[in-house]
């Protein structure tokens, strides 16, 4: 049942997210990529919660703990990185109106 | 004292609900994103969304009620090398989005989505790893567990090529690269994949999930590598689709639900616009990745549309055009990024406009290499962005504008592109040559990406500035002024 339940969840997702970009003027294009880029930085949420787990590091292994501290590495370089870099882009565009 | 089934249940709840509050933040910020005006804050809504998702994390995972055992525990696992890989990635994060330069944009990009990833499918392994312990995963998990990993994989090398291609590290050329039978060999390997999945689900290993993975670096890699440089919009965005597509999958592995509704907010966010970008070129995505130009010969050779007909110009004459006219229009290529002439430009609009002279900028979808590009830079150079207008609101105005001037662009104003024999048939163009005069500014006669002479070039009414763009405009500038 669970599955079915996901499942919906993504395709109205899905149905959502061509609803919300279709929206967004060709203008604003690079924001709108290197935002959602930042927001597919959400497997953090995944990566913080493999490396919260009760197993010891002898089931574990150091590989698995390498990893997985690397899965919360990059993904906090794509999330941080992402939302500053589409703020200093964005911050160009805004209340320019009369130059 | 609240029973145990009680407080279990209201962990769940309170977890959901937060989870849901993060969606609806991520939702409402793509939303704001639509407007100049509202875009930061936008963004803002987003990061916090994010913030919300991953405090949230730690309740979700590391708060374990014992029904049972009636007992409540706090498990902070490895948190010594999450405090440090949070630091060290957000270290990296601010440091590169406050250095990188407007013009290396692309490439910053795609390297992003390839981190994203490559996190998505480690978390979909390690997580998998980790179930051997603490109990298997449900059939669907392990479907989606192959998912993550092919996705992820393919996201990464592919990402890493497209980075090396725009940076220009000369790892690989920036030319498509082919070979006979690439198509074939993609196809089986994509297949042999696909097997390997249907296997792991069957009978899942670690060596079998990596091997996959393995598999998916080698496919990315072979993938974009046969890409050329005007095709790059569409594989970038493309790649940001398949970044967000890696997380929804990898929420699918662990049944969580911000994961799957960001990550596909992503993935259609990134389809949507490799979408439009193929429309842009007339071509199908199909046809991007697996055909390229090269295919169809032209019949037409330089000699036969430029011989004789083309005429050169300098800055002076340039400028003294522009002392008379009422209206010009720029049209920004990839050939401006390169030369790093928007500052220049920034200079050159600001001049006429003291003069009255109206100044807007002609922008096709595909020019640069990726989704707005030249938006981005000329922004960058505090150019209002109300004069930046799209390939449908500037073309019904070139009739009436007296001098358009064209900085490094070339087939997306190629007028062959109206004749229905030639490769580029279709493809929708910015229409310079109903303009007075078209002035292009080109270090040579060469061909653009798409390999085709311009017939733009050889027109009554158009002049050719045989220069560097940055070059060639500031100099404009200083006739200009001179005048």
């Amino acid at each position: 049942m669970t599955i079915i339940y996901l499942i919906t969840i993504f395709a109205m997702a899905v149905f959502l997210g061509v609803e919300l970009i279709t929206k967004v003027p060709a203008t604003l294009h690079t924001p709108l990529m290197s935002g959602t880029n930042a927001i597919s930085g959400i497997t953090i949420v995944g990566a913080v919660g493999i490396l919260l787990t009760g197993v010891p590091l002898s089931d574990f292994g150091w590989l698995g703990l390498m990893l997985g501290g690397l899965a919360v590495f990059l993904a906090t370089i794509n999330v941080v990185g992402g939302f500053v870099v589409t703020n200093r882009m964005l911050q160009k565009f805004k209340g320019r109106k009369s130059s | 004292m609240m029973a145990y089934e009680t407080l279990a249940t209201l962990k769940d709840v309170l977890v959901a609900l937060l989870y849901l509050t993060s969606a609806i933040f991520f939702i409402v910020g793509i939303k704001r994103l639509a407007h100049p005006k509202h875009a930061p804050q936008g963004n803002f809504l987003g990061a916090m969304g994010m913030l919300i998702a991953f405090v949230t994390a730690f309740i979700d995972f590391g708060i374990t009620v014992d029904v049972a055992g009636e007992t409540l525990r706090f498990e902070s696992g490895y948190w010594v090398v999450i405090l440090l890989a949070v630091l060290l990635g957000a270290v990296v994060g601010v440091v590169s989005a406050i250095k990188v330069q407007m013009t290396s944009m692309p490439q910053m990009v795609a390297i992003f989505n390839g981190f994203g990833g490559l996190a998505s499918l480690l978390v979909a392994g390690v997580y998998y790893q980790l179930s051997l312990i603490e109990g298997a995963l449900e059939t669907t998990a392990l479907i989606a567990t192959v998912f993550s990993g092919l996705i992820g994989a393919i996201t990464f090398t592919g990402s890493f090529i497209a980075f090396s291609k725009l940076q220009g590290l000369k790892i690989i050329p920036d030319k498509p690269v082919t070979f006979k039978g690439d198509l074939a060999f993609k196809l089986m390997l994509l297949a042999l994949l696909l097997a390997l999945g249907v296997l792991y689900v069957l009978d899942p290993s670690l060596a079998l999930y990596w091997g996959i993975v393995m598999g998916g670096f080698v496919l990315g890699l072979f993938l974009v590598i046969g890409i050329g440089g005007a095709d790059m919009p569409v594989v970038i965005a493309l790649l940001n689709a398949y970044s967000g597509l890696a997380a929804a999958a990898t929420g699918f592995v662990l049944s969580n639900t911000v994961l799957i509704i960001s990550g596909s907010l992503v993935g259609a966010s990134g389809i949507i616009l490799s979408a439009i970008m193929c429309k842009a070129m007339n071509r199908s995505l199909t046809n991007v990745l697996f055909g390229g130009f090269g295919g169809v010969a032209s019949s037409l050779s330089d000699d036969d549309v430029y011989a004789g007909k083309v005429k050169s110009t300098s800055a002076e004459e340039v400028a003294m055009i522009l002392k008379g006219a009422q209206r010009v229009v720029i049209v920004p290529g990839y050939g401006m990024a390169v030369a790093r002439a928007s500052s220049a430009v920034k200079q050159l609009s600001d001049a006429l406009e003291a003069d009255g002279i109206q100044v807007t900028f002609g922008i096709h979808p595909v020019a640069g290499r990726m989704p707005g590009h030249m938006n981005v830079l000329l922004a960058e150079e505090s150019i209002a962005y109300e004069k930046l207008l799209d390939l449908d609101t500037i073309n019904p105005q070139f009739s009436s504008t007296d001098l358009v001037l064209i900085l490094g662009a070339n087939d997306v104003v190629n007028p062959l592109a109206r004749d229905p024999q030639s490769p580029i048939a279709g493809m929708p163009i910015l229409n310079v040559d109903e303009a007075g005069t078209c002035v292009v500014i080109k270090r040579s006669l060469g061909s653009g990406f798409a390999g085709l002479p311009n017939p733009l070039f050889a027109l009554d009414n158009t002049l050719m500035l045989f220069s560097d763009a940055k070059k060639a405009v500031e100099e404009m500038v200083r006739a200009y002024k001179e005048l």
